[in-house]
């Protein structure tokens, strides 16, 4: 298939092996399996409750899955704990937006780089040459990213008072400010209008091809996924519906039906 | 075009001046308020120079519950616990070990440390206002500890322990409590500093992620079970140092004098001060230290009510305490240097 030429015999970056959710008696996810190659932009689709998110949360680490694993180039992530993901190169954004609401755009972007940085707390009560040294270097860093990212304006500003749609920017410039190999990106389209989700799917093909990131886009919004996926894994009730090129994906008689609900199409 | 531009300019700032100063106080007002900390001494009796005194311990253990509430969002009703701890380490080891009053505070800052990060593991599991209650039972329990019989050697049981108090080191011409304040103040603006510092550094960025959203403090890499621990332990430390600071400046320990009266006096000064703002936590001592003296001076027989109305009248006007006072007058400065 394309995943085939896709991946050109290279191993993947991340794979999703037979991944199954129980849920007390309900199986959210039932036996799912992809991969995804460096580069790609792998859009995740689905009707409501088709498991989307829960394959989300397992990449975070916030689910267990109850079968199945998880590797990310080739190492097992399930026995990573949730903050121990960050620093092996997966990062992501929130569905509803995660920010820390009181802290400055400045702030809420170096917490991104947290897991890069290290440091103790007596070091920073003291605020010692090398933690000056490494928050000089993570200033830089921020800096470089609000500037990519055009949030310099509102470098200093609290985060809850921000438009939505900058809070997304501010979210995408905390997940970058960690250095991800893999941006996971958790329905990026809600709650945005026509306009800003053509700006949205520019500026992620944009970080892909500057950054070198490899992206999962969990989508509802169809259009965007189309648009700037390479690949689609199309899920329903748990299962994996379908997988190929957006086209493909989209001409499968399957995936109509789960959308349309419609048994001639 | 460049008036209506100087105008957003403006305006713009207008914004931003409140959260770039959240922690701290202007270069200026900072000079202005160590140099009345270090003169007014000079000019006042011994019994002011005491309340003076502790002003700055209390405003410590106000600080140290900001770190821990406004800083990573973990309630604690039991600051009285540590505020003893730290009193009677420094207690037993001048009384019972000889060791100079000095070298107890570090002492006394180390094992409340140990004793606020162990605290802190399983509080980890609570959060809210179960956390304020499970604090809540440390403050309760810990007057009952401090009488045990098989520690009265140690303790003096239910009579407590004197202190005694230091001399002015190297014939310096100055009273025991004019040393205290001075030795007092040294420590006090250390520890601000220490806290400023911290606060503003990678882990004071992990405790207010965590404060503000858990789930995304942890998809940041944010331990988020390590730094509670920690804002305890740090919160303790403080307040441990504290209590040493207060001990010494009483010249007496007790049991009775660390109930949850005290942890409550420090949450309410926290509040009054505003949370999360550094040094609004002088502020809040000299709110629980100086109005019950009023509210007696008022009426006797009603202190208390007297002293509840005072605090709606400060809850009802300035919601965000002290801190919302200073933005109000900052604001209101800029309006005058305008005119």
């Amino acid at each position: 298939m394309t995943q085939a030429q896709l991946a050109q015999g290279t191993s993947p970056l991340l794979a999703v092996r037979d991944v199954s959710v129980v849920f007390g008696g309900i199986v959210a996810l039932n036996g799912v399996s992809f991969d995804m190659h460096k580069g790609q932009i792998l859009g995740l689709i689905g009707p409501n409750g088709a498991g989307k998110t829960t394959l989300f949360n397992c990449l975070s680490r916030l689910y267990q899955p109850s079968s199945g694993d998880i590797l990310m180039e080739g190492v097992s992530i399930l026995s990573r704990p949730p903050h121990r993901i960050a620093e092996i190169g997966i990062g992501r954004t929130f569905q509803n937006v995660a920010l820390f609401p009181n802290l400055s755009v400045m702030d809420n972007v170096r917490v991104g780089t947290h897991a890069r940085t290290s440091s103790d707390i007596i070091s920073d009560s003291l605020r010692l040459a090398w933690i000056r040294r490494s928050e000089g270097d993570v200033n830089k860093k921020v800096h470089e990213i609000l500037a990519y990212l055009d949030l310099e304006d509102v470098a200093h500003t609290v985060v809850a008072g921000l438009p939505f749609g900058t809070q997304k920017r501010v979210e995408l410039a905390r997940a970058l400010a960690a250095d991800p190999k893999i941006l996971l990106l958790d329905e990026p389209a809600g709650g945005l209008n026509h306009e800003e989700v053509h700006v949205l799917a520019d500026l992620i093909k944009r970080i892909r091809d500057d950054r070198h990131m490899t992206v999962l886009l969990v989508e509802h919004h169809m259009g965007l996924v189309m648009s700037i996926a390479d690949h689609v894994v199309a899920l329903n009730f748990g299962k994996k519906l379908a997988e190929g090129t957006p086209a493909q994906v989209q001409a499968d008689p399957d995936v109509i039906k789960a959308y349309l609900g419609s048994k001639d199409q | 075009m460049s008036a209506a531009e100087e105008v957003v300019a403006e305006g713009h700032e207008a914004v931003e001046a409140v959260p770039k100063r959240a922690m701290t106080l202007g270069t200026g007002t900072s000079l202005v308020v160590l140099a009345a900390l270090l003169i007014a001494p000079v000019f006042v009796k011994n019994f002011i120079i005491f309340q003076m005194t502790m002003l700055l311990i209390y405003g410590l253990a106000v600080l140290a519950l900001n770190i821990l509430t406004g800083g990573s969002g973990q309630f604690s009703l039991g600051q009285s616990a540590f505020y003893a701890v730290g009193a009677y380490t420094t207690a037993v080891l001048m009384e019972h070990f000889n060791i100079n009053y000095a070298l107890t505070l570090p002492i006394a800052g180390v094992i409340c440390f140990g004793f606020g990060y162990l605290f802190g593991k399983p509080a980890l599991r609570l959060s809210g206002v179960y956390l304020a209650l499970a604090t809540f039972a440390l403050a309760t329990a810990m007057p009952q500890l401090l009488k045990l019989n098989f520690l009265e050697h140690w303790t003096g049981g239910v009579q407590g322990l004197v202190v005694t108090k230091p001399d002015a080191p190297f014939g310096l011409p100055m009273s025991q409590d004019m040393w205290l304040y001075y030795f007092t103040l040294v420590v006090t603006l250390a520890i601000y500093i220490f806290s400023v510092n911290l606060l503003r550094s990678r882990s004071g960025r992990a405790f207010m992620a965590i404060r503000d959203n858990e789930i995304a403090a942890s998809a940041m890499g944010v331990d988020v079970a390590l730094y509670k621990t920690l804002a305890f332990g740090v919160s303790a430390a403080i307040t441990g140092i504290a209590g040493s600071l207060g001990a010494i400046a009483v010249q007496f320990v007790a049991p009775d004098s660390y109930t949850i009266t005290l942890a409550i006096s420090l949450f309410l000064g926290m509040v009054v001060g505003g949370v999360g703002w550094l040094p609004g936590s002088i502020v809040g001592a000299a709110f629980i230290i100086f109005v019950p003296n009023i509210a007696e001076g008022i009426s006797k027989g009603l202190s208390g009510a007297v002293f509840g109305v005072l605090l709606f009248l400060v809850i009802y006007l300035v919601p965000h305490g002290a801190r919302q006072a200073a933005i109000l007058g900052h604001q209101l400065a800029g309006k005058l240097r305008k005119n």
